[in-house]
Protein backbone atom coordinates (compact mmCIF):
# COMPACT_ATOMS: atom_id res chain seq x y z
CA UNK A 1 0.00 0.00 0.00
CA UNK A 2 1.32 3.56 -0.58
CA UNK A 3 1.16 6.99 0.49
CA UNK A 4 -2.40 8.42 1.42
CA UNK A 5 -2.78 11.34 -1.19
CA UNK A 6 -2.37 13.72 1.60
CA UNK A 7 0.51 12.75 3.05
CA UNK A 8 2.25 12.88 -0.36
CA UNK A 9 0.92 16.37 -0.76
CA UNK A 10 2.54 17.34 2.44
CA UNK A 11 6.04 15.90 1.44
CA UNK A 12 6.38 17.74 -2.09
CA UNK A 13 5.04 20.38 -0.30
CA UNK A 14 8.04 20.45 2.46
CA UNK A 15 10.28 19.88 -0.65
CA UNK A 16 8.99 22.47 -2.50
CA UNK A 17 9.58 24.96 0.52
CA UNK A 18 12.74 23.71 1.34
CA UNK A 19 14.12 23.24 -2.37
CA UNK A 20 12.06 26.19 -3.74
CA UNK A 21 11.56 24.18 -6.61
CA UNK A 22 8.24 21.73 -7.39
CA UNK A 23 8.82 18.64 -9.21
CA UNK A 24 5.58 17.11 -9.06
CA UNK A 25 6.62 14.42 -11.55
CA UNK A 26 9.43 13.52 -9.63
CA UNK A 27 8.05 12.82 -6.70
CA UNK A 28 4.71 10.72 -7.97
CA UNK A 29 7.85 8.18 -9.39
CA UNK A 30 9.57 8.48 -5.88
CA UNK A 31 6.26 7.30 -4.75
CA UNK A 32 5.63 4.58 -7.38
CA UNK A 33 9.50 3.41 -6.31
CA UNK A 34 9.95 3.98 -2.57
CA UNK A 35 6.27 4.74 -1.01
CA UNK A 36 5.38 0.71 -1.15
CA UNK A 37 5.80 -1.43 2.21
CA UNK A 38 6.90 -4.49 2.24
CA UNK A 39 10.63 -4.41 0.84
CA UNK A 40 13.00 -3.38 3.69
CA UNK A 41 16.16 -2.28 1.26
CA UNK A 42 13.82 0.57 0.27
CA UNK A 43 13.11 2.97 2.69
CA UNK A 44 10.51 6.19 2.69
CA UNK A 45 10.13 7.56 6.48
CA UNK A 46 7.82 10.10 7.57
CA UNK A 47 8.18 12.22 10.52
CA UNK A 48 4.35 12.40 12.00
CA UNK A 49 3.55 15.27 14.28
CA UNK A 50 0.11 14.94 15.47
CA UNK A 51 -1.09 13.86 12.25
CA UNK A 52 0.62 16.09 9.76
CA UNK A 53 4.13 15.42 8.12
CA UNK A 54 6.94 17.42 9.14
CA UNK A 55 9.62 15.45 7.41
CA UNK A 56 10.68 12.66 5.43
CA UNK A 57 13.79 10.24 4.63
CA UNK A 58 14.77 8.41 1.97
CA UNK A 59 17.00 5.96 1.32
CA UNK A 60 17.83 2.76 -0.19
CA UNK A 61 20.61 -0.29 0.12
CA UNK A 62 22.44 -0.88 -2.85
CA UNK A 63 24.87 -3.60 -3.62
CA UNK A 64 28.23 -3.81 -5.14
CA UNK A 65 28.01 -0.17 -6.29
CA UNK A 66 31.22 1.39 -7.20
CA UNK A 67 32.81 -1.67 -6.28
CA UNK A 68 31.42 -1.37 -2.85
CA UNK A 69 29.81 -3.52 -0.16
CA UNK A 70 25.72 -3.29 0.19
CA UNK A 71 25.38 -0.01 2.11
CA UNK A 72 22.57 2.65 2.68
CA UNK A 73 22.43 5.18 0.55
CA UNK A 74 20.11 8.50 2.20
CA UNK A 75 19.38 10.03 -0.79
CA UNK A 76 16.88 12.64 0.43
CA UNK A 77 16.09 13.83 3.87
CA UNK A 78 13.96 17.51 4.66
CA UNK A 79 12.36 18.44 7.84
CA UNK A 80 9.52 21.23 7.28
CA UNK A 81 11.47 24.50 8.00
CA UNK A 82 8.49 25.08 10.76
CA UNK A 83 9.82 22.09 12.73
CA UNK A 84 12.84 22.38 12.84
CA UNK A 85 15.38 22.58 15.77
CA UNK A 86 13.72 19.89 17.69
CA UNK A 87 15.33 16.83 16.63
CA UNK A 88 13.14 15.67 14.03
CA UNK A 89 15.86 15.14 11.66
CA UNK A 90 18.42 13.37 13.77
CA UNK A 91 15.13 11.19 14.41
CA UNK A 92 14.72 10.29 10.47
CA UNK A 93 18.33 9.29 10.49
CA UNK A 94 18.19 6.98 13.18
CA UNK A 95 15.33 5.58 11.91
CA UNK A 96 16.35 4.47 8.58
CA UNK A 97 19.79 4.09 10.06
CA UNK A 98 18.20 1.14 12.59
CA UNK A 99 16.74 -0.25 9.46
CA UNK A 100 19.25 -0.81 7.38
CA UNK A 101 21.28 -2.34 10.24
CA UNK A 102 18.70 -4.80 10.62
CA UNK A 103 19.18 -6.35 7.42
CA UNK A 104 23.01 -6.55 7.64
CA UNK A 105 24.39 -2.76 6.24
CA UNK A 106 27.05 -1.38 8.35
CA UNK A 107 28.11 1.35 6.02
CA UNK A 108 25.66 4.52 5.96
CA UNK A 109 26.10 6.67 2.64
CA UNK A 110 24.86 10.22 1.56
CA UNK A 111 25.51 12.99 -0.94
CA UNK A 112 25.15 16.53 -1.11
CA UNK A 113 26.41 19.58 -2.70
CA UNK A 114 29.33 21.08 -0.44
CA UNK A 115 27.45 24.45 -1.02
CA UNK A 116 25.04 23.26 1.40
CA UNK A 117 27.05 23.98 4.92
CA UNK A 118 23.49 23.68 6.96
CA UNK A 119 22.70 20.34 5.45
CA UNK A 120 26.06 19.43 5.45
CA UNK A 121 26.54 20.11 9.14
CA UNK A 122 23.56 18.18 9.72
CA UNK A 123 25.17 15.07 8.60
CA UNK A 124 28.33 15.75 10.04
CA UNK A 125 26.91 16.21 13.68
CA UNK A 126 25.28 12.52 13.24
CA UNK A 127 28.47 11.65 13.10
CA UNK A 128 28.97 11.49 9.48
CA UNK A 129 32.60 11.89 8.01
CA UNK A 130 34.38 12.02 4.20
CA UNK A 131 34.21 8.42 2.63
CA UNK A 132 36.81 7.11 1.03
CA UNK A 133 34.60 7.01 -2.64
CA UNK A 134 35.46 10.64 -4.46
CA UNK A 135 32.68 11.82 -6.42
CA UNK A 136 33.82 13.35 -9.61
CA UNK A 137 31.95 14.81 -12.62
CA UNK A 138 32.33 16.23 -15.78
CA UNK A 139 30.37 18.97 -17.90
CA UNK A 140 29.20 17.54 -21.24
CA UNK A 141 27.48 18.53 -24.08
CA UNK A 142 28.00 22.44 -26.08
CA UNK A 143 30.91 23.92 -24.06
CA UNK A 144 31.51 21.50 -21.58
CA UNK A 145 35.02 20.34 -20.56
CA UNK A 146 37.39 18.00 -23.32
CA UNK A 147 39.97 16.33 -21.62
CA UNK B 1 47.42 20.39 5.92
CA UNK B 2 48.42 22.04 8.74
CA UNK B 3 46.77 24.97 10.30
CA UNK B 4 48.36 28.20 11.06
CA UNK B 5 49.27 28.84 14.87
CA UNK B 6 46.90 31.25 15.76
CA UNK B 7 43.79 29.39 14.09
CA UNK B 8 45.20 26.45 16.21
CA UNK B 9 45.32 28.82 19.71
CA UNK B 10 41.74 30.28 18.65
CA UNK B 11 40.22 26.26 18.14
CA UNK B 12 41.91 25.58 21.31
CA UNK B 13 40.55 28.24 22.69
CA UNK B 14 36.35 28.33 21.45
CA UNK B 15 36.60 24.17 22.44
CA UNK B 16 37.89 24.77 26.25
CA UNK B 17 35.20 28.06 26.42
CA UNK B 18 32.40 25.68 24.80
CA UNK B 19 32.95 22.95 26.13
CA UNK B 20 31.89 24.86 29.66
CA UNK B 21 29.16 27.09 28.68
CA UNK B 22 28.27 30.14 30.74
CA UNK B 23 31.63 29.11 33.20
CA UNK B 24 34.43 32.22 33.11
CA UNK B 25 37.90 30.10 32.08
CA UNK B 26 41.14 31.79 32.56
CA UNK B 27 43.01 32.07 29.88
CA UNK B 28 45.92 30.94 31.60
CA UNK B 29 44.28 27.73 32.31
CA UNK B 30 44.15 26.78 28.23
CA UNK B 31 47.34 27.91 27.74
CA UNK B 32 48.96 25.93 29.92
CA UNK B 33 46.97 22.80 29.37
CA UNK B 34 47.81 23.37 25.86
CA UNK B 35 51.51 24.35 26.62
CA UNK B 36 51.04 27.31 24.56
CA UNK B 37 52.21 31.08 25.33
CA UNK B 38 49.75 32.88 27.31
CA UNK B 39 50.77 36.25 25.67
CA UNK B 40 50.00 34.95 22.32
CA UNK B 41 46.52 32.90 23.17
CA UNK B 42 45.98 36.32 25.06
CA UNK B 43 46.00 38.32 21.35
CA UNK B 44 44.29 35.43 19.80
CA UNK B 45 41.50 35.76 22.46
CA UNK B 46 40.86 39.35 21.84
CA UNK B 47 40.46 38.80 18.11
CA UNK B 48 37.81 36.43 19.11
CA UNK B 49 36.21 38.82 21.75
CA UNK B 50 36.00 41.29 18.81
CA UNK B 51 34.19 39.14 16.25
CA UNK B 52 31.32 38.30 19.24
CA UNK B 53 32.58 34.67 19.62
CA UNK B 54 33.78 34.75 23.39
CA UNK B 55 33.48 37.46 25.87
CA UNK B 56 36.27 38.48 28.66
CA UNK B 57 35.59 39.50 32.01
CA UNK B 58 38.58 41.02 33.94
CA UNK B 59 39.39 41.01 37.64
CA UNK B 60 39.47 38.31 39.93
CA UNK B 61 37.33 35.04 39.00
CA UNK B 62 37.41 36.41 35.92
CA UNK B 63 38.52 34.66 31.98
CA UNK B 64 36.43 34.03 29.02
CA UNK B 65 33.20 32.95 28.27
CA UNK B 66 31.53 31.66 25.35
CA UNK B 67 29.41 33.47 23.51
CA UNK B 68 28.33 32.46 20.18
CA UNK B 69 26.07 29.67 19.00
CA UNK B 70 28.06 26.09 19.16
CA UNK B 71 25.30 24.60 16.83
CA UNK B 72 26.36 27.07 14.12
CA UNK B 73 29.93 28.37 14.65
CA UNK B 74 31.86 26.45 12.79
CA UNK B 75 35.99 25.53 12.57
CA UNK B 76 35.75 27.56 8.98
CA UNK B 77 34.08 30.51 10.88
CA UNK B 78 36.82 30.40 13.78
CA UNK B 79 39.81 29.72 11.64
CA UNK B 80 38.57 32.33 8.71
CA UNK B 81 39.37 35.33 11.56
CA UNK B 82 43.29 34.58 11.09
CA UNK B 83 43.96 32.96 8.00
CA UNK B 84 42.63 33.24 4.03
CA UNK B 85 41.34 29.94 2.88
CA UNK B 86 39.53 31.15 0.07
CA UNK B 87 39.99 28.63 -2.95
CA UNK B 88 43.62 29.32 -5.09
CA UNK B 89 42.26 31.41 -8.69
CA UNK B 90 43.41 29.79 -11.50
CA UNK B 91 46.63 31.22 -12.39
CA UNK B 92 45.20 33.79 -15.10
CA UNK B 93 48.43 36.13 -15.24
CA UNK B 94 49.84 36.26 -18.47
CA UNK B 95 53.08 35.09 -17.32
CA UNK B 96 51.18 31.90 -16.26
CA UNK B 97 51.97 28.85 -17.71
CA UNK B 98 49.88 25.98 -18.89
CA UNK B 99 51.31 24.00 -16.24
CA UNK B 100 50.91 26.80 -13.50
CA UNK B 101 46.85 27.32 -14.59
CA UNK B 102 46.73 23.30 -14.76
CA UNK B 103 48.18 22.91 -11.22
CA UNK B 104 45.58 26.10 -10.07
CA UNK B 105 43.21 23.85 -11.05
CA UNK B 106 43.83 21.27 -9.12
CA UNK B 107 44.89 23.15 -6.24
CA UNK B 108 41.48 25.03 -6.25
CA UNK B 109 39.61 21.52 -5.67
CA UNK B 110 41.65 21.00 -2.74
CA UNK B 111 40.72 24.56 -1.13
CA UNK B 112 37.43 24.30 -2.31
CA UNK B 113 37.27 20.51 -0.46
CA UNK B 114 39.16 21.64 2.28
CA UNK B 115 36.65 25.07 2.83
CA UNK B 116 33.69 22.49 2.79
CA UNK B 117 35.08 20.67 5.31
CA UNK B 118 35.77 23.22 8.15
CA UNK B 119 32.24 25.04 7.07
CA UNK B 120 30.49 21.88 7.79
CA UNK B 121 31.86 20.94 11.35
CA UNK B 122 30.26 23.06 14.34
CA UNK B 123 31.95 23.69 17.25
CA UNK B 124 29.19 21.33 19.04
CA UNK B 125 29.86 18.46 16.41
CA UNK B 126 34.15 18.92 17.24
CA UNK B 127 32.98 18.93 21.27
CA UNK B 128 31.27 15.19 20.50
CA UNK B 129 34.25 14.23 18.63
CA UNK B 130 36.46 15.52 21.57
CA UNK B 131 34.57 13.61 23.94
CA UNK B 132 34.61 10.30 21.70
CA UNK B 133 38.84 10.90 21.73
CA UNK B 134 38.87 11.21 25.24
CA UNK B 135 36.78 7.94 25.92
CA UNK B 136 38.89 6.70 23.64
CA UNK B 137 35.96 5.72 21.58
CA UNK B 138 36.35 5.10 18.06
CA UNK B 139 36.58 8.42 15.76
CA UNK B 140 32.83 9.33 14.04
CA UNK B 141 31.67 7.00 11.25
CA UNK B 142 34.07 3.84 12.09
CA UNK B 143 31.04 2.37 13.05
CA UNK B 144 30.14 2.31 9.83
CA UNK B 145 32.82 1.65 7.80
CA UNK B 146 32.67 -0.67 4.98
CA UNK B 147 34.06 -4.31 5.19
CA UNK B 148 36.98 -4.77 2.58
Amino acid sequence: MGWPRSAQAEIIAIDTAVTGIAKRGYWHSIFRRYGVAGDANRQFLVADDAGTVVGFVIGEVRDWEFGSPPCGWVFAIDVDPRARQKGVGTQLLTAVRERFERVGVRTLRTMLSRDNPLILSFFRSQGMTAGHLIPLELEIGPGGLMP
Amino acid sequence: MKLQKNSLLALYGVLEFAARPGELVPASEVAEKYGESAHHLAKVLSELAHAGIVESVRGVGGGYRFTANARRLTLLDVIRLFEGLDATPPATSESATAVDRALGQVLAEIDQTTIATFGSITVATMLKWVERAAAGEPEPGARFRAVR
